[in-house]
């Protein structure tokens, strides 16, 4: 017998916001439940922090419902807030204090927080926890920030784009600890643009492109999706022709890399239509798609903006 | 309003304000170096009275607009700019509480530049024949001012981008010293200025002060009700049009 889903901690239903004639985001819906790490995943202004700020409350939803804990987080704001914890992308961080300072006063919101110090030196903040904001780098201003989101020992984290200006060091502590959040039953929403991120800790990906939500999967469904060849040239190439030439689908990849949906049986023709041309094939391999090329050809995104 | 909350707030706040240089030297430099200068450069017209119980009631309203207006009103427009505001607005913080800690971090420093202003006035050779009920009335005329002027600060605050705030703080700041009598007392005005001067609450503010501290000044009852007045009209104004993000 299968083990009944435990109600999903967020709900978003239908939710479009707009602001003056923009829509940001345009009937968008989703859910994440306790345990669950969703990633959204889409180019700037595709309406990730719209997404985020309506479901922390902080911006009332033209149309559709939100839910966080079966409630409406504007409404209801103060069953929500104890456990839930923000990362908003603007940071909000007070310059003029200190991580400490801001890490005991935030512990003190809360009713069964983490110990400040015990999270400062978790987040290798230990040398400038009594520095001001202020002359911290922007990756330890994403740490601090990560820290008070944290403190208070949230049942829902929202994380708009966690790991941005982080080094390559703190971003493996910050993925350690969201993966450490989900274990122990967290519901996690998070943006990013890192697709490595995306693959490595969302159990689901919803990929969203001008406030539309295009795609919602395990990262391994939608980067399966499409198999066949990568062809890999160094010159401008007529995928029409190519794909009429050889009977299949062929679609811009990204990084001068094409997808031909053959099956590796076909590499020796498609080989030699390229010799044929004398153009230069590069590379040509059994591809799965990665993540990065689904989000690509999803969002309609020009090679140069990966 | 939850006591663990607002105590680790009002910490942060009077951390916060006390912390920046500017903020002390608004603070305490402007009514210490008013309260020296004018001592030893008597160019103040003084009517036969002892200069410093005209000085003492001037300072304390400076100390009160230098911390309740332009320290808090420049802070708080940095945090909403800075989106600190917005920040707490998704924690348990709730609204009153930041609000209640924000006054209780001005009180205490209310507190702290009334000592150090009549401690100064004091070593200077300041001996008012206070009395206990005068000294109550002048508490509670400092506490009405402090409301009024963080009303006025928070106004201010809530509404303008953080420089603008900064300068049109500093602005009003310099227009009260300079029209509400403590710099320049009202007598040596024209009419119709010392009439618009007579009514700022940095007027009523000083006029008070002096009244329950030096027994010269309007009746104790009608500069406390204007001070009231100038409190709850600036508190409703800052309420109703501040913006917290």
């Amino acid at each position: 017998m299968p083990t009944p889903e435990p109600p999903a901690s967020i709900v978003v239903d239908g939710l479009t916001k707009r602001y003056g004639g923009r829509t940001a985001v345009a009937d968008l819906s989703l859910t994440v439940h306790p345990g669950e790490v969703l990633a959204l995943l889409g180019p700037n202004g595709s309406g990730k922090t719209t997404t985020v700020e309506c479901i922390a409350g902080l911006r009332a939803p033209d149309m559709g419902t939100v839910s966080v804990f079966g409630v409406n987080p504007r409404r209801e704001r103060e069953q929500v807030v104890g456990r839930l914890g923000v990362m908003l992308q603007e940071g909000g961080t007070h310059r003029s204090a200190t991580p400490a300072e801001l890490l005991r006063t935030f512990a003190a919101y809360y009713d069964d927080p983490l110990e400040p110090l015990a999270l400062i030196e978790r987040l290798g903040l230990g040398q400038v926890a009594a520095q001001r904001v202020r002359t911290l780098s922007g990756g330890e201003r994403q740490r601090v920030a990560l820290a008070l989101a944290l403190v208070g020992q949230p049942r829902v984290a929202l994380l708009d784009e966690p790991t941005a200006g982080m080094d390559p060091a703190a971003r493996r502590q910050t993925w350690a600890l969201v993966q450490e959040l989900r274990t122990g039953g967290v519901a996690i929403l998070l943006t990013t643009h890192a697709m490595e991120e995306a693959e490595r800790l969302a159990d689901r990906v919803a990929v969203v492109d001008g406030g539309t939500l295009i795609a919602l999967d395990r990262p391994s469904a939608l980067a399966g999706a499409k198999t066949g060849l990568l062809v890999e040239t160094t010159t401008t190439l007529d995928p029409a022709t190519l794909a009429e030439d050889l009977g299949v689908a062929v679609s811009r990849a990204g990084d001068g890399r094409w997808h031909v949906a053959a099956s590796t049986d076909m590499i020796a023709e498609v080989s030699s239509w390229f010799a044929a041309r004398g153009l230069p094939l590069t590379g040509i391999a059994a591809a799965r798609e990665r993540l990065e090329d689904v989000y690509l050809r999803l969002t309609d995104s020009p090679d140069e903006a990966a | 309003m939850n006591l663990r909350r607002l105590r680790a707030q009002t910490a942060l706040e009077l951390r916060l304000l006390l912390r920046n240089g500017e903020n002390l030297l608004v603070t305490l430099g402007a009514p210490l170096g008013m309260l020296v200068f004018f001592t030893l450069v008597p160019v103040l017209p003084t009517a036969g009275r002892e200069p410093l119980d005209i000085l003492v009631p001037g300072a304390l309203t400076v100390a009160v607009m230098g911390s309740a207006m332009v320290a808090l009103g420049i802070s708080t427009a940095f945090e909403r700019e800075h989106s600190v505001l917005r920040r707490y607005g998704v924690t348990p913080l709730r609204r009153g509480e930041l609000v209640g800690a924000k006054a209780l971090a001005v009180l205490v420093i209310v507190v702290v530049q009334a000592t150090a202003v009549t401690g100064a006035a004091a070593a200077l050779g300041w001996r008012p024949g206070l009395t206990p009920g005068g000294v109550a009335a002048a508490g509670l005329a400092l506490l009405l001012a402090t409301c009024a002027f963080a009303g006025i600060g928070l106004a201010i605050a809530g509404r303008l981008p953080a420089m603008g705030a900064l300068a049109m703080l500093n602005g009003v700041f310099l227009l009260l010293v300079l029209l509400g009598g403590v710099a320049v007392p009202l007598a040596e005005m024209p009419d119709w200025l010392a009439a618009f001067g007579g009514i700022l609450p940095t007027a009523w503010a000083a006029g008070t002060l002096s009244t329950t501290l030096t027994s010269t000044g309007p009746p104790v009852v009608a500069g406390l009700s204007a001070l009231a007045g100038w409190a709850v009209v600036a508190s409703v104004v800052a309420a109703r049009t501040f913006r917290w993000e």
